[in-house]
């Protein structure tokens, strides 16, 4: 079994939902970047989002933007990423790891080889941004090929002859994008929210994450009940961005959240 | 198949084109697609755009024999085909003429667009301002500094000129920025894309609207020269003044299609925006094409001296006729695209924009190796008004 679904079965078993985080790779270091994963962990993280830097992140806001111009200033690349989540597993086994990026990066390395080596290091799953169902018949097969889910994206413009295909493609969880817009985006619509994923509940089984616009503890609570996880980014990363001790901030805003999302 | 049957139903050229974007905007492409199907041979549509091309925009625009550069160069006839008359002073406006009509058929209140040089920001300004709809135009801040006769341009036209800081604060990033503005008013937005460029059906609706120009000179041709013309020369940056004028031509195998990238400070340095050159295939900007790229897949800094061939790809209809050989595609220097400027200034009096130039560059090296019998059409797909400012601060001259 993956570790996704693990952690999706084992948070449904005590009727808890999952809190999902995001930070890019290499940001502000690849060592700072494990010290957060761990703290993360420790904090209530279930799943982790890995942003692979990209020089032109079009589905970003400017929080995640400049994230990743950060992680770009080191150079970061896929490869480190990679060997980030090596280092990663030698003292965690059980966390989910999920690489969050855009095509290019991917492409360059190559589907097959980026599969191969993303399951040998212990990544469990790939959503690639500018990635939709037709354009993805190569890393779909590969990443089957190598256990590794493939998590898609749906939009509140997605309509239901869409979102039956992309929910049959998908696997890990689905991930719902809450608003029309970037990510870290203020337009959050709970009520029209909660409708769009009822209706998604029908077409499929897997989990359903919803993310994009969720800043704060507060909005993370008002979603909580209709999906299964919450995904919380731009807030990480822009407490990376405002400098000091990063790692500190970002335990305590991680505990504030997962003691929200977890009542 | 035929070239001309491309894109296939999912928008590629061959291996290239396609729609690499985020869900959100899947279906307001396949809307755009959809109703650009309806619109494409309604005549009531079609009648209003041919009306908005010759008398709005001036069509047609002349083909012109440059009668003393020919001499100069000592070979082939040299005919120029003169966009840079058009209404607004480029090839540009052919494509937001056709395209804010598109944008009022499918309802659309707000017009978005990113643009390099300024060219492309001017024309949809211009007919934003015609039809009373808002124009933002989003321009990376590198430049709005080298162009800042168009940014005052677009603010005289009533458009709003957002400056991109982000990346490399030029074209690539102005596209990404007009991107993020789209996915987030998606529903009263109409993106303006300036190029070839982009997702499908982008690559397609602007070259279809850019298509006049060469169609024009598939008739002058006849007229002027008696036959077709031996070799058709035009830049490449995203490359949608290249393919209007080589797309009605593709079909005839016997006339040359050459399309001139910058070259930048020359392809050994690196500093250049020759992606067809010196690049490889990638996906950017919803569409996979030669990129400028570096070896973990980050799309890198290009260099030209103009403004709008500042862009590390290409359309991927140009990737493909690269691909299967029909076009040639080929580099001019930023002092080669200089000594051309000038050189026809002087001897036509006609003052290109800087693109074009690099067009110039690489019919001076061409004609003299052809015979007077045979006829190159180059086009001059804007004028260099937009541009003094750059030659004079090279002169170290301050206007």
């Amino acid at each position: 079994m993956s570790r996704i679904k693990k952690k999706f079965d084992e948070l449904a078993s005590k009727d808890k939902k999952a809190l999902i985080t995001y930070i890019v790779a290499g940001d502000p270091d690849l060592e700072t970047t494990i010290k957060i994963m761990n703290v993360m962990v420790e904090e209530g993280a279930d799943i982790i989002e890995v942003g692979i830097p990209f020089s032109d992140p079009m589905a970003e806001g400017v929080s995640i933007q400049k994230g990743h111009e950060r992680a770009l200033q080191n150079k970061t690349t896929l490869q480190d990423s990679l060997d980030l989540i090596s280092s990663f597993r030698a003292s965690n086994q059980a966390t989910p790891v999920v690489f969050m990026g855009y095509m290019n990066p991917f492409e360059s390395m190559g589907a097959k080889e980026f599969c191969k080596s993303a399951s040998e290091k212990g990544v469990d799953g790939m959503l690639i941004v500018d990635m939709p169902p037709e354009e993805s018949s190569e890393f779909s097969r590969e990443a089957k090929e190598n256990s590794l889910d493939v998590i898609r994206l749906i939009a509140p413009t997605t309509n239901l002859s869409r979102v039956k295909e992309i929910c049959n493609l998908s696997s890990g969880y689905i991930y719902y994008i809450s608003v029309k817009g970037i990510t870290g985006a203020n337009d959050l619509d709970s009520e029209d929210v909660k409708e769009k994923v009822k209706l998604l509940t029908k077409e499929t089984n897997l989990p359903i994450a919803i993310g994009f616009g969720i800043k704060d503890a507060e909005s993370a609570l008002s979603l909580k009940d209709i999906a299964d996880g919450i995904v919380v980014g731009s807030v990480f990363v822009e407490l990376i961005g405002k400098g000091g001790d990063v790692v500190k901030n970002i335990a305590s805003k991680t505990s504030e959240l997962s003691t929200a999302i977890k009542s | 198949m035929s070239e001309d049957t491309f894109p296939d139903s999912k928008g590629r050229f061959g291996v290239y084109g396609g729609r690499y974007v985020a869900e959100t905007l899947v279906p307001a492409l396949d809307e755009l697609d959809k109703q650009y199907k309806i619109i494409k041979t309604d005549k009531n549509f079609l009648n209003n755009f041919r009306k908005d091309l010759s008398d709005y925009v001036g069509r047609p625009s002349p083909l012109y024999f440059a009668k003393r550069w020919t001499e100069v160069l000592g070979g082939a006839k040299v005919y120029l085909k003169r966009e840079d008359l058009n209404h607004t002073g480029a090839h540009k406006i052919n494509n937001t003429v056709g395209q804010i009509l598109l944008a009022k058929h499918m309802g659309k209140k707000r017009i978005i667009a990113e643009t390099g040089a300024g060219q492309h920001g001017v024309a949809s300004a211009t007919v934003a301002a015609r039809h009373g709809l808002e124009c933002v135009v989003y321009m990376g801040e590198e430049d709005i500094n080298r162009q800042s006769l168009n940014v005052f341009r677009m603010k005289l036209l009533g458009a709003k000129v957002v400056g991109v800081s982000s990346g490399t604060r030029t074209l690539k990033d102005a596209m990404n920025e007009a991107m993020r503005d789209w996915v987030t008013n998606v529903d009263d937005t109409y993106y303006i894309i300036g190029s070839v460029a982009g997702p499908h059906p982008y690559p397609l609706i602007v070259r279809d609207f850019n298509a006049v120009v060469g169609e024009e000179v598939i008739e002058q041709s006849k007229k002027e020269i008696g036959k077709s013309p031996d070799v058709l020369v035009a830049c490449v940056g995203g490359g949608s003044n290249a393919l209007g004028l080589f797309y009605p031509f593709i079909q005839s195998k016997d006339v040359r299609l050459i399309g001139v990238e910058a070259g930048g400070l020359g392809l050994s340095t690196g500093k250049h925006a020759a992606p067809l050159n010196d690049g490889k295939e990638g996906v950017l900007h919803g569409m996979r094409t030669y990129l400028m790229q570096d070896e973990s897949g980050q799309i890198m800094e290009t260099h030209s001296l103009s403004a709008g061939l500042d862009y590390p790809g290409v359309g991927p209809e140009h990737a493909w006729l690269k691909d299967t050989g029909r076009a040639e595609y080929v580099v001019a220097n930023d002092d080669e695209a200089l000594e051309s400027f000038k050189e026809l200034t002087k001897t036509e009096g006609i003052m290109p924009a800087l693109e074009s130039a690099h067009a110039l560059a690489y019919v001076k090296k061409l004609a003299p190796t052809m015979e007077p019998d045979q006829t190159i059409v180059v086009n001059v797909s804007g004028r260099g008004d937009k541009d003094i400012d750059t030659v004079a601060s090279i002169e170290g001259i301050r206007l």
